[in-house]
């Protein structure tokens, strides 16, 4: 896990600054043209979100969001009468994703990106492809049942995600004297939970499942307390461009109805997954079940 | 590219703890200095213990200082701090290094940072030492050595303060280093500057603001350690060698 994506980060920002130009005389056509002059389409996927998109053992990228992402890329291909058109996949990080959809590196990204209204002011959003709640993940034996047990403790999440502004909200507002760990990735985070810094991992309900499904023994963890919020993952593409947005939307949208997007589901919260054939024994909720009859793109913050 | 620029974030009340984004970015400031400082303290007191050890004639001293560099120069940074960070609390007894892990976060991060930075960076200087102290002639050793001084008093009262003042000029570039190597401490989440502008990118979605002022804010510091080090550059220079007068 090693990283040097915020030195890179840095060098990209400047260099991005000074070619915005040629980026912006790009973007004029919008995404699809991008697409049909070029041939290639640059996807963006996480590395160890599981079960939405990350790596299996082989190092190939899996997941329900990129099962629905490329469903979207078929519809492109379609859309644009391409007889081929080339998939490059390039990993991000919550912390660069945003950047890297807006200076063009990435044309769409489906990995665990929550939909909301401050992000909607830089970059655009699909169709909502995953609803989830904001919980916490704790040893069976810690004797934390919900948020109230965590005053004064050490308790981790994953940097640059909503859970950690809502986490250091309530540690102001109720007074609870937390000691608020911010790592780098949910891998990180699980590591900061599993090495005893934290006895309590905040997150989004289906990645700690999916975290869970990584650890030595599984059994050993277990999700708790009551959701703090909840969140509507899209898939990020470049704002302001309807044309691109209503190809994916269309596709996502057609997955839902037609019930595709229910047996994706399945394979991936009902069945054993890679890496350790885990079941994430993840029901599908009754949100879900809505958006899976009437889909939108609907943030709920 | 279609980009709102809004400088005004920086103004904006942050999501929480009641201070302005501005408020962060001078809390990672004030932590990037902290760190980078107490590192560099002690970088050059081992620095150069171990520099001086990696010349002397025992070949014991020498072999054991030469371990030292080449461990510590050849293994990558981010490595080096996640096995301290990570690795470290393991391998203590398992009482003390369940103490250490459940002690304040950001003292165990801080803490890690500042040993990894530290030792890294003291490999580094004892290089800057030894080729110091070889760079001088022979002669002014033996001479020493002639005169009656112990081999401690050699180094004390002549090598050194020889040494010591030809290598103001690359210990400058190291400690222009230790700054900018800080950043890498944000990967174990110590929020120093680098790891406040990317949590600002977070929270605010205003990426290229945020960064352009981490990188104003870098360049203020090693400005001011640039300056400050030539100012001392000009001050112990010797004369009749290279710079000096």
């Amino acid at each position: 896990m090693i990283n040097n994506s915020k030195c890179f980060m840095l060098a990209a920002t400047l260099a991005t600054t000074l070619l915005a130009t040629s980026a912006m005389a790009q973007d004029a056509g919008g995404t699809l043209k991008k697409i049909k002059d070029t041939g290639v389409i640059t996807l963006g996927h996480r590395e160890s979100s599981i079960p939405f998109s990350y790596y299996d053992d082989k190092q190939q990228v899996i997941g329900y969001s990129h099962e629905l992402m490329l469903k979207a890329v078929d519809a492109i291909k379609a859309e644009l009468k391409l007889s081929k058109l080339e998939v490059k996949l390039m990993p991000v990080t919550s912390a660069n994703r945003i950047t890297l959809v807006q200076n063009g590196s990435v044309d769409l990204e489906c990995g665990s990106t929550t939909n909301n209204t401050e992000r909607q002011k830089q970059v655009g959003f699909s169709n909502t492809i995953f609803i989830i709640g904001t919980r916490l993940m704790t040893k069976t034996n810690s004797g934390i049942k919900d948020f109230s047990d965590l005053a004064g403790k050490n308790v981790v999440t994953t940097a640059g995600t909503t859970s950690e502004r809502l986490l250091r909200k309530m540690n102001e507002d109720k007074r609870m004297n937390m000691n608020i760990i911010s790592a780098k990735d949910h891998g990180e985070s699980f590591l900061t939970l599993e090495t005893g810094r934290a006895v309590a991992f905040m997150m989004d309900d289906a990645l700690l499942y999916g975290e869970m499904a990584k650890a030595k023994r599984a059994s050993d963890w277990t999700v708790v307390g009551v959701p703090q919020s909840y969140e509507a993952y899209g898939c990020m593409l470049r704002k302001d461009d309807p044309a691109f947005k209503k190809v994916v939307d269309g596709a996502l949208a057609k997955a839902m109805t037609s019930g595709e997007a229910e047996k994706i589901y399945a394979k991936w919260f009902l069945q054993p997954i890679p890496p350790k054939g885990l079941n994430l024994n993840f029901p599908l909720s009754d949100a879900m079940k809505k958006l899976y009859k009437s889909p939108n793109d609907k943030a709920f913050e | 590219m279609g980009y709102n620029w809004n400088w005004g974030v920086f103004l904006q009340p942050a999501a929480s703890g009641g201070d302005t984004y501005l408020g962060w970015m001078f809390h990672g400031f004030k932590t990037t200095i902290a760190l980078s400082l107490s590192a560099w303290l002690i970088a050059l007191a081992v620095g150069a213990v171990v520099g001086v050890l990696r010349t002397v004639p025992n070949k014991w001293l020498s072999g054991l200082a030469t371990a030292y560099v080449e461990i510590f120069r050849n293994i990558p940074l981010l490595v080096q701090l996640f096995l301290w960070y990570f690795v470290m609390p393991e391998l203590l007894p398992e009482s003390l290094g369940n103490a250490f892990k459940q002690s304040n976060p950001f003292m165990q991060q801080f803490l890690s940072s500042m040993i990894c930075l530290a030792l890294f960076t003291s490999a580094r200087v004892a290089e800057q030492v030894r080729s110091g102290i070889n760079s001088l002639p022979r002669g002014q050793k033996n001479a020493a050595l002639a005169m009656g001084f112990t081999l401690p008093q050699t180094y004390r009262y002549v090598l050194l303060p020889m040494a010591v003042r030809l290598i103001v000029p690359p210990l400058t570039s190291e400690f222009l280093n230790i700054f900018k190597n800080s950043a890498v401490c944000s990967t174990i989440g110590l929020l120093e500057l680098a790891a406040q502008g990317r949590q600002l990118v977070d929270y605010t979605a205003q990426p290229y603001e945020s960064f352009i002022a981490v990188t104003l804010a870098y360049l203020v510091i090693n400005v001011v350690v640039m300056f400050s080090m030539r100012w001392l550059e000009s001050r112990t220079r010797v004369p009749g060698y290279i710079g000096g007068k």
